[in-house]
């Protein structure tokens, strides 16, 4: 293998990460909005109170401004794929192409359709077709994310394809499998989740800060109580599929859980941490990376119970990952990269044999591609046979283990938030507890860096991986100029900040504006 | 009949789009940005590596994996 860049391999990886954190900026605002639109609408239509219309024009125009400054930005990821990553992009083959291109068709014409009807149609339709196109925007919204969702779920489990050793792609062999692959619908449903709870943070911030002004009181009163019990009903769900995602970790992914946990020594009844620091272990070095709590505190056998539903079971640790374990049939990663190497080396035979006209010899080389026992023991770690070091497999523990924790403290505070801010709605103590109303209104950041924690673990929980055990992400880079890739993550950088400064600027005059159309009817 | 729902149609965008306030600015803003990604951006910045360097997909396929495999 050619000497790997690691600049070119750290700058693409860099601006992938500064795209996508730039776009999920406003994704999940978005995913969330719609649905409490639609909640509000729903109420307007059935009650006939124009102060609910009021009110869920009031967020429309809130959702049209992070619609409109976030839409497109995930583009750029796509042409990062085939100018940064043509490796990859070549490698997955059609994987991607089906759960994209439906995307494309259905929901973006489903969203580019009801949203004119949405925001135009006032008294021009009847009020139950204003609602239907409400609802099927965010419908359409949500749908979006579904495939995108399914594209990054075969990436952390590869599932229903076949490699074709001639064209060096992988073909989707059933779309079901791609598309119902547990892991997808758990990422899905977390996903969508983490959006809905970040939106509803969103609301009552927003209304928190009107009551703080005595300004449009009913209005931030009725936003809070559609996004508390919005937020309430999502957040078990999100808490409950964050749960189901530990259990398909541990066994798909079980280094991102080690690490996640910064847990080096498997045992039996492992415990969860927590609340932790971790500092640098006595025998750290440049080559030797371990890390050891400096404090923590641990739920005991926790973790245990939550990767295999039982308190007593074993859970592995980096160490084991990394140099096997045979008494609960780990495989070292040695074997693993021999076996990769095995893999690499029956591809690189059927090209010689290609190549040269050996069809006898290309022809059994190619029924190993369908043999099973070289697909499930061989193939299965064909990306193993480009590591050298099998500490490679080992991601960054700290930034696995503090964006983790950040997350799931977080998401615990959103939950008992949810329920604090509903019992003072009810208790009618929301007007007087002024420091609620100012935390509501710092817990908008947190939400969206609880949100942003989630990708980071996700992402770089699975490293060295692009495609778990088939393609790591050193190989996934195209043969480019380093120098290149960072001009345009400057001008990504500079792009992305003026869009995000036009976004603050445009809704925070709007939400000072608040629910006044100046007598106008339109967006 | 069909130029007529035609007509209507048009109507609705054009009397929508015409009536926007601060609509107009996040226009412009997504102008400006379709503008920058798909011009300047995906044209100058962002050619296609592998359709830029190979003229077919067989010579796509031999240049991944010799990649794959070197």
């Amino acid at each position: 293998m050619d000497a790997i860049d690691i600049s070119l391999v750290n700058w693409s990886r860099g601006q992938f990460a500064l795209t996508a954190i730039y776009h999920w900026i406003f994704v999940p605002l978005t995913l969330g909005l719609s649905f409490i639109i639609a909640f509000m609408e729903t109420i307007y239509v059935r009650t006939g109170n124009e102060e609910w219309k009021r009110i869920t024009k009031f967020w429309m125009k809130i959702f049209g401004i992070n619609f409109a400054i976030g839409v497109a930005t995930g583009i750029i990821l796509e042409f990062e794929f085939g100018t940064n990553w043509s490796n990859y992009s070549w490698f997955v083959g059609d994987i991607f192409g089906a759960p994209l291109a439906i995307e494309g068709i259905m929901a973006f014409f489903l969203e580019a359709t009801f949203i004119a009807v949405m925001f135009f149609g006032w008294n021009k339709v009847s009020k139950k077709f204003h609602l239907a196109s409400t609802w099927l925007v965010a419908a359409g919204t949500n749908l979006s994310g579904l495939w995108i969702l399914v594209a990054n779920a075969w990436m952390q489990y590869p599932v229903g394809m076949h490699f074709n050793p001639d064209t060096a792609r992988n073909e989707m062999l059933n779309f079901w499998e791609v598309f119902l692959s547990p892991v997808a619908i758990n990422k899905f449903i977390h996903t969508i989740t983490s959006g809905y709870v970040l939106a509803s943070i969103f609301v009552i911030g927003v209304s928190s800060w009107f009551l703080i002004k005595k300004r449009e009181i009913f209005m931030a009163k009725r936003s809070m109580l559609i996004s508390s019990i919005f937020g309430i009903t999502s957040s078990i769900v999100l808490i409950s599929s964050g749960d189901s995602s530990a259990r398909f970790i541990t066994d798909i992914q079980p280094m991102k859980l080690a690490a996640i946990e910064g847990l080096y020594e498997g045992k039996k009844g492992t415990g969860l941490i927590l609340l932790g620091a971790l500092g640098k272990s006595e025998n750290y070095t440049d080559d030797n990376k371990t890390w050891k709590y400096s404090f923590k505190i641990e739920i005991p056998k926790l973790l245990s119970y939550m990767a295999h539903g039982n308190f007593n079971a074993y859970v592995p640790g980096i160490n084991d990952l990394v140099n096997g374990n045979p008494e609960y049939n780990i495989i070292s990663v040695q074997e693993k990269i021999e076996r990769g190497r095995y893999a690499r080396n029956i591809l690189a035979d059927l090209k010689k044999a290609k190549d040269s006209g050996n069809t006898l010899k290309y022809e059994e080389l190619k029924k190993k591609f369908h043999d099973p026992d070289f697909k499930e023991n061989y193939f299965r770690y064909f990306g193993y046979g480009f590591l050298n070091n099998p500490g490679s497999i080992i991601p960054n523990v700290p930034m696995s283990f503090y964006s983790f924790h950040i997350m799931v403290m977080l998401g615990f505070y959103f939950f008992l938030f949810f329920i604090i801010i509903l019992i003072c709605l009810f208790t009618g103590k929301i007007d007087k507890w002024r420091w609620l109303l100012r935390l509501a209104i710092i817990s908008v950041p947190l939400s969206y860096i609880a949100s942003q924690a989630g990708w980071v673990v996700s992402e770089m929980g699975r490293q060295p991986w692009v495609i778990q055990d088939l393609l790591p992400t050193v190989v996934a880079t195209s043969h480019i100029d380093a120098s290149t890739v960072q001009v345009t993550f400057w001008i990504f950088a500079v792009l992305f900040t003026v869009l995000l400064i036009a976004e603050l600027r445009i809704m925070f005059r709007q939400i000072n504006i608040g629910p006044k159309y100046g007598g106008k009817e339109h967006v | 009949m069909a130029g007529n729902i035609i007509k209507r149609v048009f109507r609705f965008y054009f009397d929508g789009f015409k009536n926007m306030t601060y609509g107009k600015t996040l226009w412009v803003i997504i102008l400006i940005k379709l503008f920058i990604i798909f011009v300047i951006l995906k044209l100058i910045f962002f050619p296609d590596f592998l359709k830029k360097n190979f003229s077919s997909d067989d010579e796509r396929s031999n240049y991944i994996i010799e990649q794959l495999t070197k």
